[in-house]
């Protein structure tokens, strides 16, 4: 049987991924806009489709907390969630990274209240940003599809043993109905070789797990971990080649759309990349010489290859979906700044925020996002970053 | 008693899962009340343990008392950890991954995490009817972080968030009862303990374990540093909670209660208060309080021991 091209919407593809990946547990909690995903999964199981124990826990933090326990049984584990939901998680993060448990997460990402908004943005991602988690960023259904088949890969390989988070835009991607290719389950299972979990919770074998830690070893746990996190990187980019061997699709940590040579470029994050692209065949219709970054891998962070390709560039606008409230610039655009720091060339790097709480920001927005950035790039603001389109 | 002093070294095992060379305080009646209970437990389960006294005192990198596998991650959450673990097992053994033996789940938790932080996930684990067991050591307050007020905190006792002032006894709300609300989950098996009663203690456990769902034991465990009394009155202090009734030992199956010990007559509860710093500041007519609800709530358990 040939992969198959469907409409679908993305979140019940996730379920389909998750399926194919043959997951034996998937703990958890209804929130918006991720429900579809958990919805159809329990679909699955319901129906005999997917062997798997569906726990319906009581909250995320117990989601995530259960996850922990399937986890370190040696069960491939699966969850979903969405902004408050991801912020009820996040001391349990925190553990599953540091104990080495690699658990799958798609977070169908959401503004943070108050005021309540179920609407996407990045504000979620970002505060989870320091939990130990590799974490992808994804541009539409077919992305996120491939990812989540990947993350199962890159989490379980004995190298790496760590948790995966699979970010997509809430509503914006989680919402859309999509021609998605779901490779055949052959494949699939070639792909995804069984979880061989070294240390599982077993009698015969007894270990110990989540001790505490004294101020003697404390700090040699942590840098073991980030030690850990670090070299991961290099099992994605293997985990995305042999993907794309497998299934001829590519992805790389940091990808390019028209910005060879490029004097101005924007650097965008998840489903609004998509439209910026748009904004760019636009512009360099027009003659301009402008081109746009995506950041798809953003922990363990890129460094090298973001440098290689963002320095030649005379001006760098980086769009965020979130704030640092009170503090630099965007997030994301805070840790490009720091990325470049000291390079012998770099771009004057502007940061444009945009898209908040679910906001659009349409082709036409993004047209007037990249003249706003050169211009403040050439002249300054009297503000250490700009949202789009905000009424003051 | 005397014949169980006889015969019961020869029927309990020698073997020791949780090994001796803890840092446990003197007289610390949870690491007795552990020590007995993983007795009762056998080799074939995985502990999950909340944050608190016995995950302290038993995992200190990088040393371990635990022969058994174990695993601590949080406060709050330790029903969702076992939930969590029962699944996978469940799942792995149904998809021909399972474990060579086959192992039960045991979660451990001290009074806060139990009755305070941990209540909701522990409503929800009993809910949803896992396979699992859970042990709640209850010293009446967070020993750990030095003697801090619980749910559990039985009323008048001074501690450090509830000190006895001038215009204060001290803890102000009478004791949660978590069993109850367990019962009112219909748990198939709820039982109080005190390692005061080791075989008793040892029996309870190890009818949880054996029982099919979510089981639960709750278990006094004296704590000399934080009840202030002497660590070597901590068994006999525990046997005052039960002969006074202020702590009555019984089991729960399937709604229906059985005392374990039934006294014709309770001892004045005077005895049990007078044991402890805790309640030192007591006016005798707050003792007279005490004393009032507690044979009052006795009274009760034992009608509903005699309609079960």
């Amino acid at each position: 049987m040939m992969a198959k091209r469907v409409g679908m919407e993305v979140s019940v593809a996730i379920g389909e991924a998750a399926k194919m990946a043959n997951v034996d547990v998937v703990a958890a909690y209804p929130i918006t806009p991720q429900t579809h995903i958990v919805e159809h999964l329990a679909e699955l199981v319901a129906d005999g489709e997917l062997d798997a124990e569906y726990i319906p826990v009581e909250s995320e933090h117990s989601a995530m907390s259960a996850c922990l326990g399937s986890s370190a049984a040696g069960a491939r584990t699966f969850t979903a969630t969405a902004g408050q939901g991801l912020e009820l998680m996040h001391e349990v993060l925190y553990v599953a990274s540091s104990m080495r448990l690699p658990i799958v997460m798609t977070v169908a990402n959401r503004a943070l209240s108050a005021p309540l908004s179920v609407w996407g943005d990045h504000s979620d991602a970002m505060a989870v940003r320091d939990t130990g988690w590799i974490q992808l960023f994804t541009e539409n259904g077919q992305e996120v599809v491939d990812n989540v088949l990947c993350a199962f890969r890159i989490a379980e390989d004995q190298r790496v043993l760590l948790p995966v988070m699979v970010h997509l835009d809430g509503f914006h991607l989680s919402h859309m109905i999509e021609p998605i290719l779901l490779p055949e389950v052959e494949a699939v299972k070639r792909f995804i070789p069984p979880l061989k979990y070294p240390f599982p919770l077993d009698p015969l074998k007894p270990v110990s797990m989540g001790d505490f830690g004294p101020p003697f070893i404390y700090s040699e746990a942590k840098w073991a971990q980030e030690v850990k996190l670090r070299e991961a990187k290099d099992v994605v980019v293997e985990c995305w080649q042999e993907f794309g061997k497998q299934f001829q699709r590519h992805y790389s940590p940091v990808e390019e759309y028209r910005s060879e040579g490029a004097d101005v470029l924007l650097l965008t994050m998840g489903s609004y990349s998509e439209t910026a692209a748009a904004a760019i065949d636009k512009v360099r219709a027009e003659g301009k010489n402008i081109g746009l970054v995506r950041l798809r891998l953003w922990r363990p962070f890129p460094f090298a290859e973001l440098r290689q390709k963002v320095s030649q560039a005379r001006v760098l606008i980086v769009l965020d979906r979130a704030l640092s409230i009170g503090g630099p610039v965007g997030p994301v655009c805070s840790e490009i700044r720091s990325a470049l720091y000291g390079q012998a060339k770099q771009p004057k790097v502007v940061s444009i925020v945009g898209g908040l709480g679910g906001r659009d920001i349409s082709v036409a927005g993004f047209e007037a996002i990249i003249s706003r950035g050169i211009k403040v790039a050439e002249k300054g603001s009297r503000n250490e970053f700009e949202i789009f389109g905000v009424r003051e | 008693m005397e014949k169980f002093a006889v015969y019961v070294p020869k029927l309990i095992t020698k073997k020791e899962n949780f090994a001796p060379g803890h840092r446990a305080c003197i007289g610390c009646g949870e690491a007795l009340a552990v020590r007995l209970a993983c007795k009762a437990l056998g080799d074939d389960v995985i502990i999950t343990n909340a944050t608190g006294c016995i995950e302290i005192i038993s995992s200190q990198l990088p040393y371990t008392s635990w022969r058994l596998p174990w695993m601590h991650t949080l406060f709050e959450n330790t029903a969702a950890v076992a939930s969590g673990i029962e699944a996978g097992l469940k799942a792995m053994t149904r998809k021909g991954r399972g474990l060579a033996v086959e192992a039960k789940v045991v979660a451990m938790a001290g009074d806060g995490g139990t009755s305070d932080i941990g209540l909701q996930a522990l409503s929800g684990a009993l809910e949803r009817g896992h396979d699992f067991l859970f042990l709640c050591f209850d010293n009446e307050a967070y020993m750990n972080t030095g003697i801090q007020r619980s749910s559990a905190t039985p009323y008048g006792a001074s501690t450090t968030t509830s000190p006895a002032g001038k215009v204060s006894i001290g803890q102000f709300a009478w004791k949660k009862n978590v069993p109850a609300i367990v019962v009112a989950h219909n748990a198939p098996y709820v039982a109080t303990a005190c390692p005061s009663y080791p075989f008793d203690l040892m029996d309870k456990v190890k009818k949880g374990l054996e029982t099919n769902g979510p089981a639960y034991v709750h278990i006094l465990s004296v704590c000399p540093t934080g009840w202030r009394c002497l660590p070597e009155l901590s068994v006999r202090i525990g046997r005052l909670a039960v002969e006074t009734g202020i702590f009555p030992l019984y089991e729960v199956e399937s709604g229906r209660y059985k005392l374990s010990f039934d006294f014709p007559k309770l001892r004045p509860i005077d005895d049990y208060l007078k044991s402890q710093g805790r309640f030192k500041h007591l006016s005798p007519d707050e003792i007279k309080k005490i004393q009032t609800r507690v044979t009052e709530e006795y009274q009760k358990l034992k009608e509903i021991a005699a309609r079960s």
